[in-house]
């Protein structure tokens, strides 16, 4: 913008100049209406004010033709704000295929955060610019909700469940990360910074970290601790089903129905393995939930999702090597060298 | 039926002095000074918690209360003004006394049953009190899970006991309103020779009898849960932490309409008495009554577009979140429709009415904000929210509110009250108003988030300027209570209908006396029937 206006803040993805511009879309239809109204009040107000105490108004009879028009004047442009916030909101809902994921899990009173390739952050995100940019959220214990301004995005944090948000940062620099639901005491101090760099800072920053080894690592050391691994082979000798490509396959479940196996899934099979069983297995998976921690549970996904390899978001973290340029290879990203 | 009746019965008023002649009275017009003492009473205990927070807020840090405090403040504000104000303020209060009046009864259908609703609503709100001294709630008003009912340590049940006792208060009176209204008409007062209050008090009392009860087994699920762990809502229990906001707000969406329905009734009348003219489009007001209620019922996803909700879900809640404002912009129309050729003279209720034009229409626009899908994810639990419902409910309801009391209460009181003052109180109302909650909606969508013990200092300028159109405000309601109770006692002595305005309520002496009509009325004209007569102010 040619201004900069104070009571807009910072455009700072893809996201951020939809929504405003529709927001002054708003603003001006809202602006026109108020004004109109508030004129014909006034006029109408002085132009026909009680002259003498014994004055009744004239009686005018209501109209069906201005009924109509007011009715369906306003209907029309309520649908044009419904299929154009409607619009935004399905782009907002559907990350892409090559977005970068980052897991957050929400605590009272924190914000967590693993990369793929391992690094943990608290309160504090690294993202580079111009890489779409995928959270998986999930909280400890109480709703939270992740929200950054700047980049006109929110998503609560259900514990239970895994959430999705994703964005493009388009500027660097520093944003604010609030919790937006309400999660008691220090609710107004869960709060963090986004830290937007550029690609080649960022992949300094990642090298830079602690590389404890990436998420997949970690998930499939769980893995054989848990001992799911007595259970699920690489091949079908197991008990349990192999989960070697289940991540994106088609599940056919007992009696017929299908899934599609995505995060949202694979959190459930393991803290709720009654939910859903697999068609030619027997029920007699155990419960996990209580026995991992919110971000264990990443750690195991992301090892599932690593092992079928398929998703762009996944596939380099796979290998175990925050290397610089490995992480999140999308085509349009600068290698550092 | 245009010439006040000569009537030398006691008022209701003076027909007995003793306590229990209030305490058990069965007359409506007394039930419903109890019930303005005692929303009166809640009102201030919720105005006094609006105060402290706005005190909290005028700096960044959280300098004033412990972060806890605060966080009991905004829920014990949300909870007395909601359930205990807002809820019953203008059914309870003007509908009681009015309803019968208006239609050409004696009384309400269950005058037993309406003193008992009293009484519901004050056990309720001792046990509210009660939890309050007891160190208070801080869950927010909503009581969302699994916050409430895994990690507060606070008096959950008991408030949650408050607020399901006095839903019952609600249900009855919504009850007593649908039954007297179906079944105690005057002869000749035809549904649509009903004032539009009328209209409008049947619509609230479907939504009261309809979704209270919904509200009632969350709050008790909630307690339940808190003390057996049964495992409706806590994720670790096998329950579903959404599920309660599916409930909650199934319930509290047309709950906003028990708070503004009423009030649109209100300004229906007095838009009529002031500009003595008929409403424009009456059946269209009165039907768009009756659509809020009904669509009302389906849009309560619109609170959950960032709650994991699905897509689709959201895309419907949304668009018959479009739908149902569609009537109340009608209503706005109609109202101002009316203004054309009347003869509109400024009174204080006027005045009143006025400013809530001015300002449900600020409110109103800005629910067409947080309708649309991709707008709502961005200011979502923010201040633009807060803004939103406060220019709703403050704004609106509580503006029509006063605006009817002003109208009324020579009728109620038999007393008029120092014109001057009112006009000015209505100023004072109108300005601060704005300047509390117009610089909310540049925080919400600036990103400051709700319900904020502490924050960034950029936003520092917008809470000072809304701290200081709340102490305005503040006085603003202070003055017509000061007026008022003056007024009471030695007030200038009111005709019977000092507005030259139609309506049975005006044929009668102010005050009425306790069987309010000497005769049943026979009703032969329209509601508003302004031209039909020579208009006289006795
Ligand atoms: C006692 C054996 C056993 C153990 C231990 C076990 N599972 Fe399973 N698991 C099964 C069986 C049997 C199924 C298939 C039936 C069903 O859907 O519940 C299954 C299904 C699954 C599925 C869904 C697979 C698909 O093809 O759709 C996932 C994911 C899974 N388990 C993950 C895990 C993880 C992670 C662990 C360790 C934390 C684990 N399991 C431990 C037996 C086990
Ligand atoms: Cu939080
Ligand atoms: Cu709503």
């Amino acid at each position: 913008m040619w201004f900069k206006n104070p009571f807009v803040p910072e455009q700072a993805s893809e996201f951020a100049s939809s929504v405003d511009t529709f927001y002054f879309f708003m603003v001006s239809v809202s602006a026109f209406f108020a004004i109109l109204v508030v004129t014909l009040v006034a006029v109408f107000a002085i132009r026909y004010r009680r002259r003498h105490e014994h004055e009744a108004g004239t009686p005018v009879h209501g109209a069906l033709a201005l009924e109509l028009t007011w009715t369906l004047i306003p209907l029309g442009i309520a649908m044009v704000m419904f299929f154009w916030g409607a619009s935004i909101f399905f782009a907002m809902s559907k990350p892409p295929s090559n977005a970068m994921e980052i897991y957050v899990v929400g605590k009272r009173w924190m914000w967590k955060f693993q990369h793929m390739t391992g690094q943990r952050e608290i309160n504090e995100l690294h993202v580079p610019v111009g890489q779409p940019v995928k959270l998986l959220v999930g909280s400890e214990d109480v709703i939270h909700s992740v929200y950054i301004p700047a980049f006109r995005v929110k998503m609560d944090a259900v514990p239970g469940r895994t959430t999705t948000l994703w964005f493009t940062p388009t500027k660097t620099g520093r944003y604010h990360l609030f919790c937006a639901e309400y999660c008691g005491q220090k609710h107004s101090g869960m709060r963090g910074t986004v830290v937007v760099l550029e690609p080649a800072e960022f992949q300094a920053w990642l090298a830079g970290g602690p590389a404890t080894g990436s998420m997949a690592d970690a998930g499939q050391k769980l893995f054989n601790d848990l001992a799911c691994a007595t259970c699920h082979r690489d091949d079908a000798s197991g008990r349990g089903p192999s989960l070697k490509d289940v991540f994106g396959s088609t599940v056919t479940l007992a009696g017929g129905a299908t899934v599609t196996a995505d995060d949202a899934y694979l959190r459930e099979s393991i803290v709720n393995p009654q939910a859903k069983i697999v068609e030619g297995y027997a029920p007699l998976m155990p419960t996990f939930q209580g026995l991992v921690t919110e971000e264990q549970l990443n750690q195991l996904i992301a090892y599932i999702k690593a092992q079928a390899g398929g998703t762009p978001g996944t596939a380099a973290p796979a290998t175990g090597t925050p290397a610089p340029g490995a992480p999140a290879a999308s085509g349009t990203q600068p290698s550092t060298e | 039926m245009d010439t006040a009746t000569v009537d030398t019965r006691p008022s209701y008023l003076e027909n007995g002095h003793s306590w229990q002649s209030w305490l058990l009275t069965k007359d409506h017009k007394r039930i419903a000074i109890l019930y303005l003492i005692t929303i009166t009473l809640f009102f201030f205990i919720g105005g006094l918690f609006a105060l402290l927070i706005r005190l909290e807020l005028m700096t960044p840090a959280g300098d004033m209360v412990e972060a806890e405090t605060y966080n009991k403040f905004f829920t014990m504000h949300g909870v007395a003004m909601v359930f205990f104000f807002l809820i019953p303020s203008i059914p309870a209060v003007l509908g009681n006394f009015l309803v019968p009046v208006m239609i050409g009864a004696k009384d309400l259908a269950f005058p037993r049953i309406n003193l008992l609703s009293w009484y519901i609503l004050v056990v309720g709100g001792l046990f509210t009190l009660g939890a309050v001294v007891m160190g208070g709630v801080d869950t927010g008003w909503t009581f969302y899970t699994p916050y409430s009912t895994a990690a507060s340590n606070t008096h959950v049940i008991m408030t949650g006991l408050g607020v399901f006792i006095s839903g019952f208060s609600s249900i009855l009176t919504g009850l007593n309103f649908i039954v007297t209204i179906h079944k105690m008409r005057a002869p000749g007062m035809t549904w649509f020779r009903l004032p539009l209050f009328i209209w409008a008090h049947y619509a609230t009392s479907i939504i009261q009898i309809l979704g209270t009860p919904v509200v009632a087994i969350a709050v008790l699920l909630v307690a339940l849960e808190r003390t057996l762990h049964i495992g409706i809502f806590d994720p670790n229990l096998g329950g579903d932490p959404v599920l309660y906001q599916h409930l909650f707000w199934f319930y509290s969406h047309p709950a906003v309409y028990i708070m503004v329905l009423p009030g649109m009734g209100v300004i229906s009348e007095l838009i009529a008495a002031f500009a003595r003219k008929a409403i424009f489009g009456y059946k269209f007001v009165a039907f768009s009554s009756l659509g809020i209620a009904l669509v009302g019922f389906f849009v309560w996803g619109h609170h959950m577009f960032v709650s994991s909700q699905s897509v689709y879900a959201a895309l419907i809640f949304s668009f018959l979140s479009y739908l149902v404002a569609i009537p109340s912009a009608i209503k706005t129309f109609n109202w101002t429709a009316t203004l054309y050729k009347g003869s509109i003279s400024y009174q204080s209720p006027m005045i009143y009415a006025f400013g809530f034009l001015g300002l449900f229409l600020v409110g109103g626009l800005t629910g067409l904000f947080l309708a649309a899908l991709g707008l709502d994810v961005h200011v979502h639990d923010t201040y633009f929210v807060v803004a939103h419902f406060h220019y709703i409910m403050v704004g609106g309801s509580i503006m029509a509110y006063l605006g009817g009391m002003h109208y009324w209460w020579p009728k109620i009181s038999g007393r008029m009250y120092p014109e001057g003052w009112a006009k000015f109180a209505a100023l004072m109302v109108f300005v601060g108003f704005n300047l509390t909650f117009f610089p909310q909606f540049l925080l919400g969508y600036l990103g400051m988030p709700r319900r904020y013990h502490m924050y960034p200092e950029e936003w520092q300028v917008l809470n000072v300027l809304s701290t200081a159109g709340a102490s305005i405000l503040g006085v603003g309601y202070l003055i017509p209570m000061v007026y008022f109770t003056w007024s009471f006692v030695k007030g200038e002595k009111a005709p019977a209908n000092p507005w030259g305005a139609t309506g049975l309520e005006w044929t009668i002496p102010s005050p009425p006396p306790t069987e309010n009509f000497t005769t049943t009325p026979i009703v032969t004209e329209e509601a508003y029937a302004y031209s039909n007569r020579e208009m006289k102010v006795a």
